[in-house]
């Protein structure tokens, strides 16, 4: 039952990645392209943060999660609001020209080798039930859940989120009610780039950072979102963890290499059998 | 039938054979010939991005699948370079209907994921299954090209080759530019819900593109199989789907010249950047944002509003 | 007449003036291998640097022209064309990786382009291409020392994990193919790729069926997630390693996880910790000091793949300009030359010329290389 250990870790930080796509679709239609490049940028962060800088961890990690939102503000910024009359198409290759961007820069700022860092916590190995887990790995477990909770408790509790909902159900006559539109627009992108950091903080010191890393762990990401049913915040979530076990009993039995294949068929079933997902909401639109 | 851009067509056949006596050197002539393997993928991606609104980002698998298909059944039963190449194209053409049949269904950025799952999927085959591909190493055992009994071999003979089969490409999408058909599809693209009404069964309309497509993709793909005498699945992965989206939108969506235009520009980049490759991909991205942000129309786009044609095309 | 033989004196002369050594390099200096081929580019362009230092070869200047094929084989053969037909070299090193090699391994021969490859698979030199050579010692010489190892401690049940690329797979071969000869016992055979992050599916599979040693073959990171995850499970098998992760990069990456590691290995990276008279020591003491000095980084034996190959060629070329014969047979006369991994002799049958003896078996004990016994 190993895989159900590193399928729940693995499936935490999809779940991370899915909660970032749902925050930008709700918000503003638009699917990220570059999502998963933001988990890069984490990853290369702390990196940075920590090896080259040589700062401690605790004052690292929050100075990335500020520079997260500040470059996703920033991101809002120059891709999505600078194209003049936005249509669909526009905006799904906007973001796909962003990600490349994104991924040159990685490459340039950072180099073509995978990077490591040391573990944040001290090195243990949990025995549990048929199999074993890691200190990291519950780490990235746990943080993923905290992250999930108080992102659900700002939507529900804050006025700010509050707002964020209004935009959900309906942009104009949110804005009648005078919320700034535009500026939660910004503030998604930035939320979205802050959880896609958390997701490459937590999984760096398990599995290196290289700035080809976004492709994969985005894809993963929006097929947990879809998974779950765009659009559904617990949806990304349970999308996620379900992904990342049922990925990890497919490699489990088959040969590994297909591993991946998984994820993508699964995109494939949703879409064609059940397009809401698991928990869709209301703004499945297939036509 | 509008009228036939003959002078265009014209331009080009005297570019193609200007470009085989003026380029010498050999390593300079493959990259023409590069580009034009790009220019008819690209074209055919213009054709599904552009004319019909598909975002297809798993074309490459297309690609990926004439190539391999036509040597493999060249190498396993013994046939042909052409005979094999064609049954590769009729091969991806069917797999394009299947897949296209229930993918075609969504649209946006579903329709979009649905094509990127499907071309990553094929990816992971092409690799896993090493026993019929060669696996990540890739395949080696390509035979010499033969054509009507010609043994095609090295650049020159190839430019020659490559250059009918591309100037040929170029008549038929020229003819396809100006005939009802692009209408039909232009319509299908700006508003699904009139040409509905108008009595377009889009849903066909739109498997009949992506198959055909599909077929000349993987056309292209058994030729350069054969050119390059050694194929990998990292040349049909992901990000070979994303070049041919970038040189469909910066050459000009919509447009002929457009697959054209932006492969020449997006193949030739690389020789120029020579020194700062690392670059390269920042560039990309760059050329991409920017046309999409400030030059709608692409590069076609911009060239004819500097020679002041008429842009209502 | 006068005029004639002029011009044509004018003629040698600028011929003579401009010619030149024109050496071509392909090294994988970033992607997965690039710790391998970073040291491969390091020390043939500080052996160039130090060649033209004291005059070129025969009084001749070489230039070099090196590029980065990124570990990936599609792009080996582009920038392997451009050598031969762009750059015109007179003879190519490397490429770093297996697969690589084999990629270009045909277009060598219609080129007739000399190639000395860097990379280790037995599929480069057989069947012989007159035009190929390799450096690497072949990997059925590190099976079977590692079988003699594992008998020798009476573990004979072996599970191998290898690389889905051209060196994973002639290992995996080789694996395979010596196991029956010697006597090993392979229970369980799994495979991952370059860019996968998490290889507990196969090591789970591994340890179900009670193997005595684990046997990972692959190169760049991919091993060391490997080793970090054989430590999470924890099984009773000894983890052994190919010489594909004999550079300190590795034990950098794997931390903890790399202790007790055991794998083969060139001398290179123990040179100071050999016997006095070891006929290589010197020439090893020497190397390893040079490039640790100018590099600040620790040597690997994948950089003293390239310095073979670099004394090769400039052998060879040397024999080929005194002997008037064509650099490829020139290679294959020579024999009896001491480099970095062992005595090299070449033949028209044998375009490797190493031995077993090439590797010793090492440990990974407080980060760093131990010999043992």
């Amino acid at each position: 039952m190993q895989f159900i250990y590193s399928g729940i870790t693995s499936g935490s930080i999809f779940a991370l990645v899915a909660l970032g796509f749902n925050i930008i679709y709700n918000t503003t239609g638009i699917i990220n392209f570059a999502q998963g490049e933001f988990v890069m940028i984490g990853g290369m962060l702390i990196y940075t943060l920590l090896s080259i800088y040589g700062l401690p961890f605790l004052i690292a990690a929050p100075l990335a999660l500020i520079i997260a939102l500040f470059l996703g503000a920033l991101f809002e910024r120059v891709f999505i609001k600078s194209v003049r009359s936005p249509n669909e198409i526009k905006l799904i290759t906007i973001t796909i020209a962003a990600s490349i961007i994104l991924r040159g820069l990685g490459m340039v700022i950072w180099g073509r080798n995978s990077l490591s860092v040391e573990a944040y916590i001290p090195y243990k190995i949990l025995e549990l039930p048929a199999g074993t887990l890691t200190s990291n790995s519950l780490l990235v477990i746990i943080v993923s859940l905290i992250t999930a909770f108080s992102l659900s408790l700002f939507f529900k509790r804050s006025s700010l989120g509050k707002a964020f909902r209004a935009c959900y159900d309906d942009k104009v006559a949110a804005s009648i009610c005078g919320v700034d539109v535009s500026k939660i627009r910004m503030l998604a992108f930035g939320i979205a780039a802050l959880l896609g950091v958390i997701a490459g903080i937590v999984t760096t010191p398990i599995t290196y950072v290289a700035y080809t890393d976004g492709i994969m762990t985005g894809l993963k990401g929006f097929a947990a979102a879809i998974l779950g049913g765009l659009g559904s915040f617990w949806g990304g979530v349970a999308g996620g963890l379900l992904l990342g076990i049922f990925e990890g009993f497919f490699a489990s039995v088959f040969p590994s290499g297909y591993k991946d294949a998984f994820a993508f068929l699964i995109i494939l079933a949703v879409l064609f059998l059940r397009p809401k997902g698991l928990f869709g909401k209301k703004k499945a639109e297939r036509l | 039938m509008r009228k036939i851009n003959y002078p265009f067509l014209i331009f080009v056949l005297i570019i193609l054979i200007l470009a085989k006596f003026l380029i010498k050197n050999e390593y300079y002539l493959s990259i023409v010939i590069f580009g034009m393997f790009n220019a008819i993928n690209a074209s055919c991606f213009n054709i599904l991005l552009g004319y019909t609104g598909i975002i297809s980002l798993g074309q490459a698998a297309f690609y990926g699948i004439g190539a391999y298909f036509a040597v493999t059944v060249a190498a396993s039963f013994g046939i042909n370079p052409m005979p094999a190449i064609i049954l590769a194209s009729l091969f991806s053409a069917l797999a394009a209907f299947i897949v296209g049949y229930p993918t075609l269904k969504l649209h946006g950025h579903y329709l979009a994921m649905a094509t990127l799952g499907f071309g990553m999927i094929i990816y992971v085959l092409m690799n896993e299954m090493a026993f019929i591909t060669g696996g990540p190493s890739g395949f080696l055992d390509i035979s010499q090209f033969k054509f009507l009994g010609i043994s095609i071999y090295g650049e020159h003979s190839f430019y020659i080759f490559v250059a009918i089969m591309f100037f040929i490409f170029t008549v038929l999408f020229e003819m396809f530019d100006k005939s009802y058909l692009s209408y039909k599809l232009k319509f299908i693209k700006e508003s699904e819900f009139a040409s509905k009404s108008f009595g377009i069964n889009i849903f066909k309309t739109k498997l009949i593109v992506f198959t055909i497509t599909a077929g000349i993709t993987a056309f292209n793909g058994g030729v350069y199989a054969y050119y390059s005498g050694f194929i990998s699945p990292v040349s049909f992965n992901f990000n070979y789907s994303i070049e041919l989206l970038t040189m469909a939108i910066v050459g000009g969506l919509g447009t002929v010249s457009g697959g054209i235009i932006g492969a020449a520009v997006l193949t030739a980049l690389p020789e120029f950047m020579a020194s700062i490759e690392d670059y390269e991909m920042i560039l990309y991205g760059c050329f991409l944002a920017v046309t999409i942000i400030f030059l709608p129309g692409g590069l076609t786009g911009l060239i004819k509003r500097i020679t002041g044609k008429n842009a209502s095309d | 007449m006068k005029k004639f033989t002029l011009v044509l004196i004018i003629l040698m002369m600028s011929s003579v003036s401009y010619a030149e050594i024109r050496l071509g390099a392909l090294f994988s200096t970033t992607g997965p291998a690039s710790f391998l081929g970073m040291p491969e580019k390091q020390t043939l362009e500080m052996l160039v640097e130090e060649a033209n230092k004291n005059g070129g070869i025969n009084g001749e200047k070489i230039e070099l022209y090196l590029y980065d094929t990124r570990g990936i084989d599609a792009e080996a053969r582009k920038k392997f064309i451009r050598l031969v037909k762009k750059d015109r070299v007179d003879a190519v090193i490397g490429p770093t990786r297996s697969g690589s090699t084999l990629a270009i391994k045909e277009l060598a021969g219609k080129f007739k382009m000399p190639l000395i490859s860097c990379a280790s698979s037995d599929r480069i030199i057989e069947p012989i291409n007159p035009f190929v050579f390799k450096v690497a010692p072949s990997d059925m010489f590190a099976v079977r020392k590692i079988y003699s190892y594992l008998k020798d401690n009476g573990r004979k049940k072996v599970a191998i994990i290898t690389a889905q690329n051209g060196y994973g797979d002639s290992g995996r071969t080789a694996l395979l193919n010596e196991a029956e000869k010697m006597g090993i016992d392979i229970v369980a055979d799994e495979k991952f790729r370059d860019n996968d992050r998490d290889m507990t599916a196969q090591l789970t599979k591994i340890t179900e069926k009670n193997p005595d040693a684990i046997i990972c073959w692959g190169v760049g990171p991919a091993p060391a997630i490997v080793a970090k995850n054989y430590k999470q499970l924890q099984p009773e098998a000894m983890l052994i390693m190919s010489h594909g992760v004999a550079s300190k990069k590795f034990i950098k990456l794997a931390g903890n996880a790399a202790e007790d590691i055991i794998l083969p290995a060139g001398r290179l990276l123990v040179a100071e910790k050999l016997p006095d008279n070891n006929r290589f020591k010197s020439m090893l003491v020497k190397y390893k000091n040079t490039y640790e000095e100018r590099f600040d980084s620790s040597v690997s034996t994948f950089g003293g793949h390239a310095y073979d190959a670099f004394q090769i060629f400039k052998k060879a070329y040397k024999i080929s300009v005194k002997e008037n014969i064509e650099m490829i047979k020139a290679i294959e006369n020579i024999k009896g030359y001491l480099g970095t991994y062992g005595e090299f002799n070449f033949s028209q049958n044998d375009h490797n010329g190493l031995d077993m003896d090439a590797f010793i078996m090492l440990k990974i004990n407080n980060g760093d290389w131990e010999l043992i016994n």
